[in-house]
């Protein structure tokens, strides 16, 4: 189990760096939607079958793999747009900072004062690259939309660490953490397809009327 | 039973609120709410029966006192709703009075849960509906205003879980169960992996830090609280901040269980300086009232946190500062709320002479500046004279005097615009067409309010004070 836990992560890992280069938001998507998706085959390969880990597959399946694509798949037709264009940062340089950033992890996981049977796993490594690359295109990226990506690829960070604690969360709170998820990408939806009504484009450097 | 009336109620009006056809009687669905909500909480929250061990659902001191906060001010707040909706009956209003007692309803959840988890879920579903009450007057501002708020706060209660889950896991490396039950993690706080609670603790007080306004975390609030309707704008200054200081309370207590509270205590001082020093900086020569009173809000976030730090007595001011804060904040923004109505305008150079035009709205926010800014013989007076009291007992002076030149300057500050506003030479002739005057209910909110606030400064009820000092001694260790 222990062999294929470790190849999704570390397909989760390259996942990473194909968004920080790709500038087609709908192929940004789907890396998500295919990230989430193999995240939520993990708590059953970690964990055992049992009742838990088969509704949080469930649960991330139809949610991080399901829902939560159709409505950005249906963000980005709404205000139509499909590029990503003049990020602030560009894209090689992006893709070196996030190289920098998973090297980092795997260094610095080493040195964390982890359990014996989580050391030299790939889970922290795994965890601490997903929410770097988050956070890259949380700054990086001008376009709402790219911003939500980012957003959610750090939940997805997040996700691949409370794998490591399925016990410490019951099955009602991760359920409430999934829907919350859901219903923030939906509000979030609606908010940018009003900003493309009010200035025909999510650019958020529009946002800035704002100040003292 | 009566917890889960308390918070099942608002989602169950939600659902009414949704499918009741007419815009004309919908708004009626809220004072109606608010009613039975603080029946029953009055009811609920001077009887400790509420509170049982290893549960999901529990109310301790803290969460008695916070859910008292909120059901107090939404209650106030939903007579203003009222006239508030009546001026424009057709306007939509489905989306708002659904979400309004969402937002009700999941700041109940958050004070009555008794798991991390659960608590980190409701503070999150409360910003989620909360981003509607903010894009309410849907123009460019507010869809500016909104979309800071909606990825700010999400981004930093992300960061929130990411604690939760690290003290979690400080759990499993201490060799204890795993767990976010508060009960048993207080009872184990001992077994704590000290580098993953302290890096979890940290996490922690970003992220609902961001969420409480704390500064340099503050960045969304003017102009969440700028753009938002008077109303929203008290509820979130009031309400909202009142549920994530609990969650940092909460992180609080689970560090004092483990004999850290000295880390955490130089952080929540270091951050509620800053905030004091931030709100003193951008308060003074504020032309916007709304924003003015954002900064406030920063401003009191930060002695919040500083109460907290500084002994028994100070967090016993903090717990009543909790109180005194959201009620009078929920006046202002109410008031400031009909201003900018009246005169289409927050700004002061537009709205000088309110005084003449809206007498009773001018005077309650020039009343409610003077008890905000701590001056006797309101409640915020009282709480931050012992927060000072607090602060010197504790042998910091030179925190202390620069905790009074903070507060001075803010005085100052907010004094001038104030004033113009509400006493400023009126421009001529210059009535708007679609001014909309004050009327019964939109200034019965405010009043009650602002009474409230006058009645906690000069006599606190003994139930009270023992709710305070309980809540307290949950966050201070026995020194």
């Amino acid at each position: 189990m222990a062999n294929i836990t470790n190849e999704i992560l570390l397909a989760v890992i390259l996942l990473n760096f194909f968004i920080l280069g790709t500038s087609r938001l709908a192929t940004c998507i789907k890396t998500v939607a295919s990230q989430g998706i193999l995240l939520a085959l993990l708590p059953p390969l970690v964990h055992g079958v049992n009742g838990h880990s088969l509704l949080l597959l469930t649960g991330a399946l139809i949610i991080k793999g399901g829902i939560i694509p159709w409505l950005l798949f249906r963000a980005i037709r709404q205000v139509r747009i499909r590029r990503e264009i003049e990020p602030r940062i560009g894209y090689i340089a992006t893709l070196v900072l996030g190289a920098l950033i998973t090297a980092g992890a795997f260094l610095f996981a080493d040195h964390l004062p982890l359990l014996p049977h989580h050391l030299h796993s790939l889970f922290i490594p795994a965890t601490l690259s997903t929410l770097g690359t988050g956070f890259l295109l949380l700054i990086t990226r001008r376009k709402a939309i790219t911003q939500v990506l980012g957003y959610l690829i750090f939940e997805n960070g997040i996700f691949i660490f409370s794998i490591l604690l399925a016990e410490a969360m019951p099955i009602l709170v991760e359920a409430g953490v999934l829907l919350d998820m859901l219903v923030a990408i939906f509000v979030m939806g609606i908010v940018m397809n009003h900003i493309n009504r009010e200035y025909s484009s999510i650019n958020t450097e529009h946002l800035s009327l704002l100040k003292e | 039973m009566n917890l889960y009336f308390i918070i099942g109620l608002p989602f169950i009006a939600a659902l009414v609120a949704a499918v009741l056809p007419s815009e004309r009687f919908r708004p009626l669905v809220i004072p109606v709410t608010a009613l039975f909500h603080i029946a029953l909480v009055f009811k609920g929250v001077f009887s400790p029966e509420l509170y049982t061990a290893d549960t999901m659902l529990g109310l301790d001191a803290l969460g008695r006192l916070v859910l008292l906060v909120i059901s107090l001010l939404f209650a106030a707040s939903s007579l203003y709703a009222v006239g508030y909706f009546r001026t424009h009956p057709t306007w939509g209003n489905r989306t708002f009075i659904a979400c309004l007692l969402i937002f009700l309803g999941a700041m109940s959840l958050s004070t009555a849960a008794r798991n991390l988890g659960l608590l980190w879920v409701a503070v999150e579903a409360t910003t989620v509906v909360s981003a509607p009450l903010i894009y309410y007057n849907r123009n460019r501002f507010s869809i500016e205003a909104t979309w800071k708020y909606l990825l700010l706060c999400s981004v930093g209660i992300a960061l929130a879980m990411l604690g939760l889950l690290f003290v979690a896991y400080a759990g499993l490396k201490g060799g204890e169960e795993h767990t976010l039950q508060i009960d048993q993690m207080l009872t184990t706080a001992g077994f704590l992996s000290k580098p993953w609670l302290r890096t979890g603790f940290v996490f922690l007080l970003v992220g609902f830090g961001t969420k409480m306004g704390l500064a340099p975390l503050h960045t969304w609030k003017p102009d969440a609280y700028g753009e938002a309707p008077g109303l929203v704008g008290g509820l979130l200054a009031g309400g909202l901040t009142s549920v994530a200081f609990l969650a940092i309370l909460r992180a609080m207590q689970i560090m004092t269980a483990a004999g850290e509270q000295a880390l955490a205590h130089h952080f929540l001082l270091a951050l509620g300086l800053l905030s004091l020093v931030f709100a003193a900086l951008f308060v003074i020569r504020q032309r916007d009232i709304k924003r003015m009173l954002a900064y406030s809000s920063v401003e009191h976030m930060g002695i919040l946190a500083i109460g907290l730090t500084m002994g028994k007595l100070a967090a016993y001011g903090a717990m009543f500062h909790v109180m005194n804060n959201a009620l009078t904040k929920g006046a202002l923004f109410m008031c400031a709320g009909n201003i900018h109505r009246y005169f289409g305008s927050k700004r002061m150079c537009e709205t000088q002479g309110a005084i003449n035009v809206l007498p009773w709205s001018a005077s309650l926010l020039l009343i409610g500046f003077l008890a905000i800014t701590g001056s006797p013989p309101f409640g915020p007076f009282m709480s931050e004279f012992i927060i000072l009291r607090g602060i010197f007992a504790a042998g910091n002076f030179s925190l202390g005097f620069g905790f009074i030149l903070l507060l001075t300057i803010i005085f100052i500050g907010m004094s001038s615009t104030v004033i113009t506003v509400v006493l400023g030479p009126s421009m001529e002739g210059q009535q708007p067409s679609d001014a909309v005057s004050e009327t019964f209910m939109t200034v019965l909110g405010p009043l009650l309010l602002i009474i409230a606030v006058l009645v906690l400064g000069l006599y606190l009820p003994e139930p009270l004070r023992s709710l305070f000092q309980e809540a307290a001694d949950l966050v201070v260790a026995a020194q």
